[in-house]
């Protein structure tokens, strides 16, 4: 990986690039799941509504039909669920089955 | 060695530090108004406004914004000059800290005087010590030459490391007082201080944003560089403040060969080879020790000034190397760490601790808003440490010269 002065600079600095902030998806804990019946674009097969892709944010939703959301930089922070005029965008719970087995494994503590 | 003397001008300490910046070429001065700094950038606006200095007078509607301007303006490529005092340097204090940790050369005059409260316009050393830890390289004068000089060194040290320097002098006493001064020819300024050359300029065609959030940890950018987290930051700016010091010298000893006159680099010193008692200060207030430090050796103490020129960086080897033989150091602030004691006594007690040296250090606050301070009584206060320590008394605690409480 290198050590850090490799990188040269003195002043932190960043340059416009997918990804600059890091791999921002590592932060969400719930995940924007379409529902391609629902979803106008989807199921006119054309580019409209896009309320998704204008508000997300991040800009990690793809003004396509149907819209693709890139889950290496999407935060999970849901506006895309909220501006959705048909419902079809739900938050599911990332790493479900992890999460329940850490609370499994955390239990003999209290004993 | 001797530099022929072409022009000599009976001038202020500010108007020193404005010839200074004119000579230096500056391309962008920003400030805004304060006793007893705001003659230096009326004279500044002058020179910009009759075409003098080629240069932008950009004003503003406070010291944060001052260097705010001066922030950005460095960053896009300017040698830029500002300066204040007290309230509008404190008013500062928050963009202090981004030039510093922006790496950027900007140069500032710091005409000292005491922070308020009371309302005070006068003189001591309280702005700049308070303002101690954002960063910046702070060097303090004796007198107006030395003025016009210092800044001249200040700019080749900020870009030679990459730090901002604040050139500290005592307000009133060298701000309004006039003394003769040398000021160059501009091509003998230029031989010694080259053009600016920056290591980030902001520019449109390669936009780029400057002081990201910086996490605590390295990280990869987006091109796969792993880029420094704020500590990898922090520690480069103080190896560059360890590097400041051989560069502080090194500029003052390239000035002698430019233009025959020398202040010593981090420190200088009057009398100090076979001095066994020491009067140490910065600024003004060193220069009056020499004086004092006279008179006392006609009665019989062999003694020495040594003066700190550079605050920050504490050359702590320098002066642990110069006081190896002292076995009296008295120490005079014109400034006061509230709750503990003068700040340049509280540094040289740790710094001569470290290098396993132990004379007797006594500590003298001098001089608060402006009161007087006379050669006089700074030779009666060594005179009352040498007999405290004469009858070795217990641990002295800090005296306060001409006190009237």
């Amino acid at each position: 990986m290198g050590q850090t002065r490799d990188c040269g600079q003195k002043t932190a600095m960043s340059w416009p690039c997918v990804g600059e902030a890091g791999r921002t998806g590592d932060w969400r804990t719930t995940r924007p799941v379409v529902d391609p019946d629902k979803c106008i674009a989807a199921r006119k097969d054309k580019i409209v509504c896009m309320q998704c892709w204008m508000f997300c944010p991040d800009n990690v939703i793809s003004r396509t039909a149907p819209p693709e959301i890139d889950l290496e930089y999407c935060k999970g922070c849901g506006i895309c669920v909220q501006v959705c005029p048909s419902q079809a965008i739900e938050m599911r719970p990332e790493h479900a089955e992890n999460a329940e087995a850490s609370v499994m494994e955390e239990a003999p503590c209290d004993s | 060695m001797t530099v022929e003397t072409k022009s000599i001008s009976v001038i202020t300490g500010n108007k020193a530090a404005a010839e200074a910046a004119r000579l230096a070429r500056v391309d962008v001065v920003a400030a805004y108004p304060i006793t007893p700094q705001s003659p230096v950038v009326e004279a500044l606006s002058k020179y910009i406004e009759t075409g003098i200095l080629d240069a932008e007078f950009i004003t503003v509607e406070s010291e944060h914004s001052a260097m705010g301007v001066c922030i950005g303006a460095a960053a896009s490529g300017s040698r830029v000059f500002t300066a204040s005092s007290a309230n509008g340097l404190a008013y500062m204090c928050e963009q202090l800290s981004w030039a510093a940790g922006s790496r950027l050369p900007i140069v500032m005059g710091c005409a000292n005087r005491a922070m308020s409260a009371p309302w005070s316009v006068l003189n001591d050393q309280q702005d700049a010590m308070s303002q101690r830890d954002q960063g910046w390289i702070q060097l303090y004068c004796r007198n107006n030459q030395e003025i016009f000089d210092t800044f001249l060194q200040g700019f080749r040290i900020a870009e030679q490391v990459q730090l901002p320097v604040m050139v500290c002098y005592d307000g009133y006493i060298l701000s309004h007082t006039v003394m003769p001064v040398d000021i160059p020819e501009q091509e003998q300024v230029d031989a010694y201080l080259p053009p600016y050359s920056v290591h980030t300029v902001l520019d449109p065609d390669t936009p780029r944003n400057i002081n990201p959030v910086t996490l605590a940890d390295p990280r990869l950018n987006g091109d796969g560089v792993l880029c420094h987290g704020y500590m990898e930051f922090r520690y480069l700016m103080q190896q560059a403040h360890q590097e400041a010091m051989d560069v502080i010298v090194a500029a003052d000893v390239e000035f002698e060969s430019c233009f025959g006159r020398s202040w010593g680099g981090l420190t200088w010193s009057h009398k100090l080879d076979d001095a066994d008692t020491v009067l140490l200060a910065a600024g003004s207030l060193a220069g009056e020790a020499t004086i004092a430090a006279d008179t006392l050796r006609e009665e019989g103490i062999r003694a020495g000034v040594l003066g700190l020129r550079s605050y920050r960086p504490f050359p702590a080897a320098a002066l642990a190397a110069q006081l190896a033989g002292a076995r009296l150091v008295v120490v005079f602030d014109k400034s006061l760490s509230y709750g503990y004691g003068g700040p340049i006594c509280i540094d040289l007690q740790a710094a001569l601790m470290n290098h396993r040296l132990s004379p007797e250090i006594h500590g003298y606050i001098a001089g608060l808003g402006g009161r007087d301070i006379k050669a006089r009584e700074l030779t009666a206060a060594v005179q009352e440490s040498v007999a405290w320590v004469k009858q070795e008394k217990a641990l002295k605690p800090t005296g306060w010269i001409n006190l009237k409480l």
